[in-house]
């Protein structure tokens, strides 16, 4: 069978082009290491053009081993539009961390670890990607090496993925073993039996939830979340949330909904538990927060519950309520964490009530940070409101009850982000000069808002967009 | 094509927005005006399309429908009947006149007038709609600028306005995570049902629900709506709140967006469900006329003016439920016809003391005393507001208030007496508040108080004139919204089989 190179081209693209970044940091003479920020932002957009023309090429590479198809298109272009954003809003932040070539040439693998996570068809491939993406993002959480907490964080996230990676492979050869393949459609195969669950096979299953769960930051394996949100770069706290994040949704539908297709009534039900138990905890865990990262990292932690809930029915309408809850979840995320590290350029501080009177220092700001987090709970007309139709759409004739967990969380989740609106909005600055947000940041924050604003009330193109990628993952397969 | 009149409505407000983000913040007359002017257009074309639609021809006029969502059949559809045009005429006029209400606010000007409109435009949404998911997006706007315009420039007296602020908003939003569910099942099983997606309320009102299911959807929508309309025992978010917030929100929250409670359980809950309706009636009116006897004891025994019309508008919505529970045309036309004369009254009664608040910084009973002789017009807005509220005939809720008596005795019988004790009770908590508020020996403490005058006459001179004018000619308003409510019952009537009991 012949080997079509070209359904590669966008990942070697990505990979030449961070290899460019990283060499180029080093000729270039320390003096005139400016400009990095907008050199990646130029690659990466051209990568994500790259992304649509490549849309209608679809196939599968060395026997199912490598899948591109429009479904992990949609999620490159996830990864690359987050990664957009995120060095956007990041110039400032970045410049005063210091060795940018670094940076950027670690966030740019890092994405080309999740494409590789997007596309693996069988389990080494998704190992490969999920470990480049983690190398990749152990050395952004420790960037800030004179910063304790910034290593304290690098350290943690080194030990606990280390520890979820051996989990996830026991997972994985544990299915192996009792398949006799590692290829994503041959298990499907595999599995597609009357009585081919076993005890073994049940384990199996755990390990693998558990192991990916950790990198969704599901309860209870989520303890690292806050701590690591926290302490890594604001840049990278919000890459993490959203690129991570998408990255290891992207491979748990396929290991799920494909692999898994034949006996999934022996697994919806701990998804929907896993999903009701993680909107409850991060909305809860929420609420006594005083620090801004660490309350949208427990409230990052909730959006993962609700996007585990489009896998309970691993149907097309759920694959799709994930994919496009993922996408909107992007600009809400970054839109807030840009928020939340300009402000920390410009005034040095996270802590919630230390943005007293916000909204009069920078409208724009306070604007989009309680648009965002609006999102984020579901509030019409914006986008999360849509996002959570389209995934509760799907389970609301068979799970009610995790409907109604999920809108209920939903609404006391506004409970937390209308206390940063408070701080923003009644008080009075303690000093009331007007904050300066460069070009690049605003142009972060607008394109967030906006964005936020107009899939929110129309979500049309968006979604139509969104299930022609949905309606692949099930053609292939 | 005919002018879009509706959009037009929808839209004024959002371009009015749009101005003020361009007008510098320290410009206060130029930003009240603008406010005034597209908030004035609504209220004015809203005046053409009451007054121009063909009652004759009925069902929904000024109709748009514009494919909006496709995969989940949601179209942008505009169109008012007899239901949502009165409700859409007492948005546009207590939007209006909440403007001039809150004329002498000085702090953050700006700021107030955009977030108001938003919450105008939020409320304008709900009623034009034709459509679930779009009558949605509108409901839920409206939370999040309350909440804002609560906290800056609501007032501490009894509670704290951040505790205001957020018991308001996280009530309605609990309530409205049941009826979301609701809808979203709703939505889903309709699909099932025909094959064909589709959120319009007619769309849905067509497909045949079984039974238990329309039993339990009835249930998750009625509690998030009646949260709305401060049912008993759900009300407690509404005294606190109306107090906790400024003039301009307690007018349009008391006077239009809890009616969305209202107008979204006749328009939605019991027009799609209507046997989960038929089921569930008992226990609404039970909770209605609680409601009324409640809240008038507990208005009773307030000293806050602004708990007493809290209150008050606790327990007139107590008859707007046993209106509706009656489940017959007069019944639900009664209650549509209250919902907008209490509209009316409240709006006035709160800008009429707002602007006693702004003048003397109390709201305290005892504090006053012969008011009426000091500033005569506030006492005149007084009283009106107070004869319309304990349904003085002449005055527009006289009319409805009778209606729904008629309609609720022959379905509830002894039921229907205690509602009708209630308006002597009504009357008791009224009267005292305004004979120890304007009447009695003269305060000198309060000889420097100046009247109203100017634009602050506009809530009085605008909102009186509904409040007679609806009241000496009734079928002004009850023709509209019986050419509304009849056919709808008619088409919901062989569902319910209506015996001869009805």
């Amino acid at each position: 069978m012949p080997v079509d190179l070209s359904l590669l081209s966008l990942e070697i693209a990505t990979a030449v082009f961070g290899m460019i970044i990283l060499i180029l940091g080093l000729i270039v003479p320390a003096k005139g290491r400016t400009g990095f920020a907008y050199l990646t932002v130029i690659g990466l957009m051209g990568l994500l053009a790259m992304s649509f023309a490549l849309w209608n090429h679809q196939g599968t590479l060395y026997d199912g081993i490598y899948i591109v198809d429009r479904y992990s298109m949609f999620f490159k272009m996830i990864f690359l539009t987050a990664a957009i954003l995120v060095t956007l809003g990041s110039v400032r932040y970045v410049d005063e961390m210091g060795s940018q070539s670094e940076f950027y040439s670690m966030l740019v693998f890092a994405t080309l670890g999740m494409m590789v996570m997007a596309s693996a068809g069988d389990f080494l491939t998704l190992y490969l990607g999920l470990e480049l993406m983690t190398i990749a993002f152990i050395i952004l959480v420790c960037f800030k090496r004179l910063e304790t907490k910034s290593v304290e964080a690098g350290i943690k996230y080194l030990l606990l993925a280390g520890l979820s990676s051996a989990v996830l492979l026991f997972g994985l050869s544990l299915v192996y073993g009792l398949t006799g393949t590692a290829t994503i459609l041959e298990v499907t195969e595999a599995l597609f039996y009357p009585g081919a669950f076993s005890p073994a096979l049940a384990l199996g299953l755990v390990m693998l939830v558990a192991g990916l769960g950790f990198k969704i930051s599901a309860v209870p394996f989520h303890m690292w979340a806050p701590d690591i949100y926290e302490g890594a770069p604001t840049p990278v706290t919000a890459f993490l949330a959203v690129g991570s994040k998408a990255a290891s949704f992207a491979i748990l539908l396929r290991v799920f909904a494909a692999s898994f297709a034949g006996i999934w009534e022996n697994w919806t039900m701990l998804m929907a538990i896993l999903a009701a138990v993680t909107i409850i905890a991060g909305n809860l865990l929420a609420i006594p927060q005083t620090n801004l990262k660490r309350m949208l990292a427990y409230s990052s932690i909730a959006q993962a519950g609700y996007i585990l809930v489009g896998l309970v029915t691993a149907s097309p309408a759920g694959i799709k309520g994930v994919m496009f809850y993922s996408f909107l979840y992007v600009f809400a995320t970054v839109g807030a964490f840009t928020v939340a590290s300009h402000y920390y350029t410009e005034t040095g501080s996270d802590e919630i009530k230390d943005m007293a009177g916000l909204s009069q220092r920078s409208p724009l700001m306070a604007a989009v940070l309680l648009a965002c987090m609006l999102s984020m709970a579901g509030i019409p007309p914006l986008a999360g409101f849509a996002g959570k139709l389209y995934l509760f759409m799907t389970i609301v004739e068979d799970y009610l009850w995790l409907v109604l967990i999920g809108l209920v969380m939903s609404m006391v989740s506004v409970y937390y982000y209308l206390r940063v609106a408070l701080v923003m909005y009644r008080d009075q600055p303690s000093d009331p000069t007007p904050l300066n947000v460069p070009g690049s940041v605003a142009l972060t924050l607008i394109l967030a808002l906006v964005l936020t604003l107009i899939i929110g009330v129309y979500p049309g193109p968006v979604a139509n967009f969104t299930n022609a990628a949905a309606q692949s993952f099930f053609m292939l397969h | 094509m005919e002018f879009p009149i509706l959009m037009a409505i929808l839209l004024s407000p959002i371009v009015g927005c749009i101005f003020l983000i361009f007008v510098p913040k320290d410009e206060e007359k130029l930003i009240k005006s603008i406010g005034a002017i597209f908030l004035g257009i609504p209220f004015l074309l809203t005046l053409y399309a009451y007054f121009s639609y063909d009652q004759s021809v009925g069902g929904l006029q000024f109709v748009q429908r514009y494919p909006w969502i496709n995969d989940l059949g949601v179209t942008l559809y505009l169109g008012v009947d007899g239901l949502a045009l009165p409700m859409l005429l007492l948005v546009t006029v207590i939007g209006f006149t909440a403007v001039f209400a809150s004329w002498n606010i000085s702090e953050r000007p700006r700021e107030f007038m955009i977030l108001f409109m938003l919450l105008v435009d939020g409320v304008i949404g709900t009623f034009v709609t034709q459509d679930l998911f779009i009558f949605l997006l509108f409901y839920e706007v409206v939370v999040i600028p309350i909440y804002i315009m609560v906290i800056i420039w609501g007032s501490s007296k009894r509670v704290t306005k951040e505790y205001a602020g957020m018991k308001l908003t996280i009530y309605l939003l609990i309530g409205s995570a049941f009826l979301l569910v609701g809808v979203i099942a709703t939505f889903v099983r309709a699909w099932t049902i025909t094959g064909v997606p589709d959120f319009s309320f007619a769309g849905l009102a067509r497909v045949p629900f079984p039974a238990d299911f329309q039993i339990l959807m009835f249930g998750l929508m009625a509690f998030g709506f009646c949260s709305l309309l401060s049912m008993w025992p759900f009300h407690s978010w509404s005294p606190d709140g109306y107090a906790g917030a400024p003039t301009a929100v307690s007018m349009i929250h008391a006077g239009v967006l809890k009616k969305i409670g209202g107008y979204g359980l006749i328009k939605i809950a019991v027009y799609t469900m209507p046997l989960g309706a038929k089921f569930w009636a008992p226990v609404i009116a039970v909770c209605g006329v609680a409601g009324v006897v409640y809240a008038a004891f507990a208005a009773l025994a307030q000293k806050d003016l602004k708990y007493v019309v809290g209150y008050s508008s606790v327990s007139h919505m107590g008859y707007v439920l046993l209106g509706v529970a009656s489940l017959n045309t007069i019944g639900i036309n009664g209650a549509i016809a209250n919902m907008f004369g209490h509209g009316v009254m409240a709006a006035l009664f709160f800008s009429t003391i707002g602007f006693i608040y702004e003048k003397t910084h109390t709201r305290w009973i005892p504090d006053f005393g012969g008011l009426i002789q000091q500033v005569p017009r506030l006492g005149v807005a007084f009283m009106l507001a107070g004869l319309a509220s304990l349904g003085l005939p002449g005055l527009v809720s006289f009319i409805p208030e009778f209606t729904i008596f008629v309609g609720a005795f022959k379905v509830f019988g002894g039921l229907a007496v205690i509602a009708i004790a209630g308006v002597i009770l009504t009357a008791l908590y009224i009267l005292r508040a305004a004979a120890n508020t304007l009447f009695g020996p003269k305060r000198h403490e309060w000889d420097h108080l100046e009247d109203i005058r100017g634009p602050e006459m506009v809530p009085l001179v605008v909102l009186g004139t509904f409040l007679v004018l609806f009241g000496v000619l009734p079928s002004l308003l009850m023709d509209m919204i019986n050419s509304g409510v009849a056919p709808m019952m008619a088409e919901i009537g062989n569902v319910l089989q209506i015996g001869g009991k009805f």
